[in-house]
């Protein structure tokens, strides 16, 4: 039955829509013939024409109010009425183009900060690989394997060794693949640069399912011992970059680490990568790592140790495989492998600890990023910032909006008379605020996609690029649509509902005025005002939160002293093959030859360049102290090292060119480790044993010197195993002279006041004539730093800006209401003054209601600052987010804001003439 | 001239889908045969009339179509639909089973 129904009533709703002149025309038509038939008779009963047509009439009942309810039952008045308004809606903006260009822009960088930060949060955290079928891929990682060797790359979970039992015993995978990111050196001598690059094992493109645009991918018959690493697959942009997109690129050659590279095939545009946030050049095929930089002078090569970590094991789940039973099955085969891997040179104790580590499966459909982990709260914060802004933005265009209303009260009360139900004419007016809200949305995609590329430029550092795609896709559009539908309830609803509750004959009859329910809308306008005082609180708070913040990190002390202060790192290849004892020959020649230039005051090596990430440390123990080990970082740096940095030495000597490896194994350790480790002993000549590992025999130190504090590698507080006050954690400093496994192109930081570039040429026309094959590069710590903080900067930055826009809206805000009240108690004003109250106390009287209305939305703001910010800890430094003297630094803010914007229309209505007030009505 | 009750108003759809079924009428033609079958007893008030004329096209009860009426202009003529007239047969049903019970009542023996 209903389907019959259907057949006819559904070409007749079309007809109203698409032909609705029409429909109209024979309506008109209709009546017409009824009341010309009726006339017709009252006229054959004997009535005169006139008498006769008013008798109709007046039986039909209002010809115009039938039609109407014959539209009425029609029911086709959604789609109908609704298109209707909408074109009532435009020519009503168009009429106020001041007040549609502002709600617009305002909207528009609302929702389009918003929509910025939202597809940064998207980029980073929400987005999954474009690979097929990325919710099936896991990370395999273990558990208790910290400090068991070298860690190469940022995610590094396994050891080539661990990587082949893993793939041999596992049961949960239908496919496994291992990669490892390292930095690539392309072309030669000065003319060579850096690369980013990716070992990936002979299944990694297969499981993941990458498919090239030119040429082919390495695949599992690449990927085999003494491969002699001669192919090569690189990305697309690197593509376009390095071969101009050139089809002759594949089998084209590179020069990577001195060895000639065949290039196999291109990758699809769309894959850069399983690290969300970069994206790598060229992939090789790990076998070709046996090769790799890492010649080290035993045999045994980066395929075959069982202490260097470099390694990212993941797979596919097979067909009903969960990730809880992949784990399980990972667990249980982890004593084995472990058993099988176990690397040689350590002490027992150690040795008990590696073979307890297991390993579990973790989803790793978004891939792993270091971006992520980095910014993830910084963005989940400013997120949270700009919706606390639109939301503000929305309360003033509320308030905008029932003015208008007010203004518009006439005209609704015509329409209301003539038979509009009160939800029509809040469907009217809904879809006014939606058309605003709509245009503000078009305008706020092009904002939000200019504002998220120029954030992440503020992120990306010179050592560590960001790239990210950035474009319009559907989720962004999704946001930006319900954010404007969004904003369309809270600015739009109510003042209609408000607006729309009108008496016609009240209204009429104040026509000129528009004043009528101002104490309702009054009272909703304060409420709105309060509202947006406590929301501002919490951006004031948090911009006073974040600016302070920088500005401590900023002028945090580091230990040392990094004005002035230049890295100079050597990247070397031949010299590699050298022998231990002729590299620190090399390293001394080295040191002395950038002493000798000219603008250079001090130059010594360290293995470690200061506050660059990458963590060096041992396990020790203290004779005569607690039997268990304990860990610290370790530096090996040249003699004059301290003098260069500019670190105070407390105690004892420094190092000099007398401790090298024939002589006594010595170590200067800073304040934090004497505190952390040492105790009440008297660290001078106290002694100290290293625990064996690979490369590192077992060696008993003895203690020279104490020397100052300096952040290890973080400006923040470090995550050591070792407690250190003020986060500078515990240093061990060994004469590089004496380091077991020395890098052959350990950097040397010198203290300058030339200019970079000056230094560079100078540094590079040494050592080219040292050995023109070295490649130097040239870092100035100072600008590193900062460029470091840049994150911080520009959290700071934006909450500062928010702060102050807050600040702005809220003074209009609280300005439009107490002008408005000042203006409709003109008269008690009059009567007040001409009975003798003085201005002042006129002025009190106005800015009482400034004052009341922001300790209101004070005493709500208090507690939405403290939810608010609560999660902000992790973000701040040197503060806590319920700082006392910045909360009352907020509320002087806002308060003062509140007088200001009282104090204009206090002024104004403290300067009224009694009488002319009292003469207005 | 008494007032059509309350009841005959609630029942418009009923009588006009009844007029119908006789045969295709338009607007007019149907308050005059309503009044002429009944004795004058059931007017339809033009105001009520439209707006239900207009519902029942709407629910897909009558279908119309714009013919020349018998002084020669044109009207539009309502006529039944296939599930128009499973609808009168329903509030034919309907209507007999009320008006039987009121009658039961109203017929009860007074003391």
């Amino acid at each position: 039955m209903r389907f019959e129904h259907w057949i006819y009533t559904l070409p007749l709703r079309l007809r109203s829509l698409l032909r609705g002149a029409r429909v109209e025309q024979e309506l008109d038509e209709e009546l017409r013939y009824h009341l010309e038939r009726q006339i017709e008779q009252h006229v054959e009963r004997g009535l005169s024409p006139e008498e006769a047509r008013y008798a109709a009439l007046r039986a039909m009942g209002g010809v115009e109010q039938q039609k109407e309810l014959c539209r009425d039952r029609r029911r086709v008045s959604l789609a109908d009425h609704a298109v209707r308004d909408v074109r009532y809606g435009l020519r009503v903006l168009r009429r106020s183009p001041i007040f549609t260009t502002v709600a617009v822009l305002s909207l528009a960088l609302g929702i389009g900060a918003n929509a910025a930060i939202f597809h940064l949060v998207d980029a980073v955290r929400l987005r999954s690989l474009p690979v097929p079928d990325a919710h099936e891929l896991v990370d395999v990682r273990p558990n208790g394997a910290q400090a068991f060797g070298t860690y190469e790359g940022v995610n590094s979970k396994a050891t080539y060794p661990l990587w082949e039992q893993i793939r041999t015993h596992q049961t949960a995978f239908s496919g496994m693949f291992a990669w490892g990111d390292v930095g690539l050196l392309i072309g030669r001598g000065a003319a060579a640069r850096r690369a980013d690059g990716l070992w990936v094992s002979g299944d990694f493109f297969r499981v993941l399912g990458v498919t090239p645009v030119r040429g082919r991918l390495i695949a599992a018959s690449d990927d085999h011992r003494g491969c002699a690493g001669g192919t090569a697959v690189i990305s697309y942009g690197f593509w376009q970059r390095h071969f101009g997109g050139a089809d002759a690129a594949v089998g084209g050659t590179l020069t990577i680490f001195d060895r000639p590279v065949t290039v196999i095939g291109v990758t699809e545009a769309s894959f850069t990568g399983l690290e969300v946030g970069r994206s790598f050049e060229i992939a090789l095929p790990v076998c070709a790592a046996a090769d790799g930089p890492r010649r080290d002078e035993d045999v045994v090569t980066a395929l075959d140790r069982r202490d260097f970590w470099w390694l990212t094991v993941m797979g596919r789940l097979k067909p009903g495989w969960t990730i809880e039973r992949a784990s399980e099955q990972l667990k249980a085969i982890s004593a084995g492998i472990l058993q099988a891997t176990q690397p040689s040179g350590y002490p027992a104790e150690l040795m008990q600890a590696y073979r307890n580590i297991t390993f579990s499966a973790f989803p790793a459909a978004q891939g792993v990023s270091r971006l992520r982990d980095a910014h993830d709260r910084s963005l989940l914060l400013l997120l949270g910032l700009t919706g606390l802004v639109l939301l503000i933005t929305c309360g003033n265009l509320a308030t905008l909006m029932l003015a208008r209303a007010g203004a518009r009260e006439r005209e609704i009360a015509v329409r209301a008379a003539i038979g509009a139900s009160r939800p029509r004419i809040v469907a009217q007016l809904v879809i006014e605020s939606l058309l605003v809200a709509g245009a503000g949305a078009v305008l706020a995609v092009p904002i939000a996609l200019v504002s998220a590329r120029a954030l992440v430029g503020s992120l990306d550092v010179v050592d560590n690029p960001v790239t990210l795609t950035l474009s319009a896709d559907w989720r962004l559009v999704t946001f930006v649509g319900v954010s404007a539908v969004l904003t369309t309830v809270l600015f739009g609803l109510l003042p209609a509902l408000r607006a729309s509750v009108v008496d016609p004959i009240v209204a009429m009859r104040h026509a000129s005025r528009g004043l009528t329910a101002d104490r309702r809308h009054a009272i909703f306008q304060r409420a709105l005002v309060a509202g947006q005082i406590a929301v501002s609180l919490v951006l004031v708070m948090a911009a006073l939160l974040f600016v302070r913040t920088f500005r401590n990190l900023a002028t945090v002390d580091l230990g040392f002293e990094p004005s002035g202060l230049v890295a100079i790192s050597f990247l070397d290849l031949p010299s590699q093959a050298l022998p231990v004892e002729q590299r620190v020959v090399f390293q001394r020649r080295l040191t002395e030859e950038m002493r000798s230039i000219p603008g250079i005051a001090a130059a010594a090596s360290s293995s470690k360049i200061p506050l660059q990430r990458g963590v060096w440390s041992h396990f020790f123990t203290v004779p005569g102290g607690e039997a268990s080990q304990k860990a610290s970082r370790f530096t090996y740096v040249g003699p004059g090292y301290f003098e260069t940095m500019g670190i105070r030495l407390l105690a004892g000597r420094a190092f000099t060119d007398r401790d090298d490896s024939a002589g006594r194994p010595v170590l200067i350790v800073n304040e934090s480790f004497v505190r952390g480790h040492l105790g009440q002993r008297n660290p001078i000549s106290a002694t100290l044993r290293r625990l064996a590992e690979p490369g590192y025999p077992e060696t008993l130190f003895e203690i020279v010197g104490v020397v100052g504090n300096i952040k290890y590698a973080d400006f923040r507080d470090e995550s050591c195993w070792c407690d250190g006050p003020d986060g500078m954690p515990p240093i061990a400093y060994v004469p590089i002279a004496q380091d077991p496994s020395p890098f052959p192109w350990a950097p040397i930081v010198v203290r300058t006041d030339a200019s970079i570039a000056a230094l560079t040429d100078a540094v590079t026309t040494r050592v080219e004539r040292l050995n023109p094959a070295i490649t130097v590069g040239v870092l100035d710590i100072e600008e590193q730093l900062q460029d470091r903080l840049s994150p911080e900067r520009m959290v700071a930055w934006l909450a500062g800006a928010f702060g102050a826009l807050a600040i702005v809206l809220v003074t209009i805000g609280l300005y439009g209401i107490i002008a408005y009240r000042a203006v409709s108690r003109r008269n008690e004003i009059g009567i007040r003054l001409s009975l003798g109250a003085t201005r002042m106390q006129i002025v009190l009287l106005v800015l009482r209601d400034s004052l009341l209305l922001l300790a209101i939305g004070l005493a709500i703001g208090l507690p939405l600052t403290r939810a608010a910010l609560r999660g902000a800890e992790a973000l701040l430094f040197g503060l806590l987010p319920n700082d006392v003297p910045m909360l009352v630094a907020a509320a002087v803010l806002l308060t003062a804001a509140a007088t200001a914007a009282g104090s204009i229309p206090a002024w104004r209505a403290a300067r009224t003439q009694p009488s002319v007030a009292l003469r207005s009505e | 001239m008494s007032r059509p009750s309350d009841l005959v108003q609630g029942t418009l759809d009923l009588l006009i889908l009844k007029i119908l079924a006789l045969e295709p009428q338009n607007g007019w033609a149907i308050s005059q045969r309503l009044k002429q079958v009944s004795n004058d007893v059931l007017q339809v008030s033009d105001g009520s009339l439209y707006p239900a004329l207009h519902k029942l096209e709407q629910e897909g009860w009558i279908t119309a179509e714009w013919r020349p009426s018998e002084n020669n202009r044109r009207a539009k003529f309502y006529s039944l639909t296939r599930a128009g007239r499973r609808q009168l047969q329903k509030e034919s049903a309907d209507w007999q089973r009320l008006s039987g019970a009121i009658t039961l009542v109203v017929q009860l023996p007074e003391m």
